[in-house]
């Protein structure tokens, strides 16, 4: 292994994190704070409690998924199109480097950097809402692997990205409206039947279950059901990446 | 000089059937500055951006310093820089951290001394905290160049590396490579301009439509086909060449005021001494002589035609 570029891409990744440190600090904990307000206090104070949950604290899982999520796939397939977009790839194409190697330096970073958004998040939430985390060590697996998972996802989505347009389409079209419709603001089973079916077929659904069910101990799905897919998504995410550089689709001439 | 360079029949084909590289067989010997040359579209940059590992061969095969570039792609890799034709650069990163990511990426350790001499060699040192958006058309160049020596290679590819420079710049590119080439690095450059490879290459190769139509050592291509002439100038212009001055080798400058006489300098009689008896018994008189060889430029351009014909 080059553990040498591998340490090279990352700290060169998280230097480009560092440069907008103010907006990366500010916009996430901004918005957290507004999504307290409106949902928390606004709205939230003629909403019943969810499951045993005051509504205000129900939702800090959600919103650490829908921030963690966006921010992993944003970071990530920015990290590899920029290159691309500039030209400075011909740089990882002809060093000595495999795709594990470019993989761990790029989704890595990205992986890190929404990390640290989560946490802010979280710490975030303590000044709003009253919660106690009952199963950290699980809160920590699924917030790490759901920043894994989806850093690699938008790495594929940053190769496949031929725009700054088409970059944004996956997550504007499709990531947001299904961690909307994941559960991040309600539970499965406030929906009616047939809505509680069509949502088992959205991946962030169980992740977001998961997730909650360390910080409350209660979830819409068994917690080895939630692992299992999260697992599952970052394995298919790492069989389409190894594809990717063994053919060198959209990457390599 | 062995050779640290081996490319057996490589050829590169796409998808639409475009061939843009036709069998290249090409071995290039350690410490040589060799110059490629060809019109746009000739394949040179496809032959470089296959070595490197930026484009995947069709076919064929090439080895840096013994090692293969696909089954030992890291320690062929590790002994190449590349100087791109387009300035790919990170435009808010500064000098430095632009030049140590590179030297990290080929698995490096972090040498400031090593980065400092390469950025001082490349008058750089005082720009190394400045980011490369600020730096001009010029200085990035140069910062192309650090990057690519930041992780000490023994070949260097440089893709067209002064096109757009100003004089002045080119020749300071050219005293770069000289310098390298003085510390026993290998150079391939590609280049349009001809006076570039003329004044600095050790070999010339011409590539055309995906085809290496030749390689050979500068001064033996400029003998072998280097044609020299013999300028002629009279005292009185004249209507036509008188009849005994009749060849195939004399042709009357078009105002008719001089005479121009094409000879191959290697020939064991050039038939200059036979001329000047024979215009001097024409009675012509003359005011002047001058002679010129035609350049690399003229060897280049008669090659790619005779190659379209």
């Amino acid at each position: 292994m080059n553990w040498i570029a591998v340490s090279s891409i990352y700290k060169f990744e998280m230097a480009r994190f560092f440069r907008t440190i103010t907006q990366s600090f500010v916009s996430p904990v901004l918005s957290t704070s507004l999504y307290f307000v409106v949902f928390g206090a606004a709205i939230g104070s003629r909403i019943q409690e969810v499951e045993g949950i005051s509504y205000g604290a129900f939702i800090v899982p959600g919103l650490i998924m829908l921030s963690v999520i966006t921010q992993s796939i944003s970071n990530a397939s920015f990290g590899i199109y920029f290159p691309k977009f500039i030209g400075t790839v011909f740089e990882l194409l002809s060093a000595p480097v495999n795709f594990i190697e470019i993989v761990l330096g790029y989704v890595g970073a990205a992986a890190t950097k929404a990390l640290f958004i989560g946490v802010i998040i979280l710490a975030t939430a303590f000044f709003f809402v009253d919660i106690t985390i009952q199963h950290p060590v699980w809160m920590v697996l699924f917030l790490v692997l759901t920043c894994i998972s989806f850093s690699l996802f938008g790495f594929i989505i940053g190769i496949w990205a031929g725009s700054f347009e088409q970059l944004q389409l996956v997550p504007l079209l499709i990531i947001t409206p299904l961690v909307f419709l994941g559960g991040s603001f309600y539970s499965i089973s406030m929906l009616p039947p047939v809505w509680q079916v069509i949502s088992h077929f959205n991946p962030v659904v169980y992740l977001i279950s998961g997730f909650r069910w360390s910080f409350f101990g209660a979830a819409d799905v068994p917690i080895l059901t939630s692992l299992f897919a999260i697992a599952g998504f970052t394995a298919l995410c790492l069989a389409v990446i190894w594809w990717i550089f063994r053919t060198g689709w959209r990457i390599r001439q | 000089m062995p050779d640290i360079v081996e490319i057996q029949d490589l050829r590169k084909a796409y998808g639409d059937g475009f061939e843009a590289l036709k069998g290249v067989s090409l071995n290039i010997r350690q410490g040589e500055i060799l110059a490629l040359l060809g019109p746009n579209g000739a394949g040179k940059t496809t032959l470089i951006s296959t070595v490197c590992g930026i484009t995947t061969a069709t076919g064929g095969s090439v080895k840096v310093g013994g090692h293969d570039t696909i089954t030992d792609y890291r320690a062929a890799r590790s002994m190449i820089g590349l100087v791109p034709q387009e300035i790919n650069l990170e435009p808010f990163e500064t000098v430095m951290n632009t030049v140590r990511f590179s030297r990290g990426l080929f698995g490096k350790p972090k040498n400031n001394a090593a980065l400092e001499k390469i950025l001082r060699q490349l008058s750089l040192w005082d720009k190394k905290d400045t980011q490369i958006r600020a730096l001009s058309g010029g200085m990035k160049r140069r910062v192309l160049i650090a990057k690519a020596l930041s992780h000490e290679p023994r070949v260097l590819f440089l893709d067209e590396p002064t096109a757009g420079v100003d004089v002045e710049l080119r020749r300071d590119m050219w005293e770069i490579v000289a310098n390298l080439k003085a510390d026993g690095v290998t150079i391939i450059l590609t280049t349009h301009y001809i006076e570039e490879a003329e004044a600095i290459a050790d070999r010339i190769g011409v590539i055309a439509k995906g085809e290496l139509l030749l390689v050979e050592d500068k001064d033996k291509l400029m003998a072998r086909m280097g044609k020299k002439q013999l300028t002629v100038q009279l005292s009185k212009p004249i209507d036509a060449l008188p009849a005994s001055l009749t060849s195939d080798a004399l042709v009357l400058s078009p105002d008719g005021d001089s005479l121009i006489y094409t000879y191959d300098t290697r020939a064991e009689r050039t038939g200059i001494t036979k001329l000047l008896s024979d215009v001097a018994a024409a009675g012509l008189v003359l005011t002047d002589i001058e002679t010129s060889q035609s350049s690399l430029e003229d060897i280049f351009v008669d090659l790619v035609k005779e190659d379209a014909a």
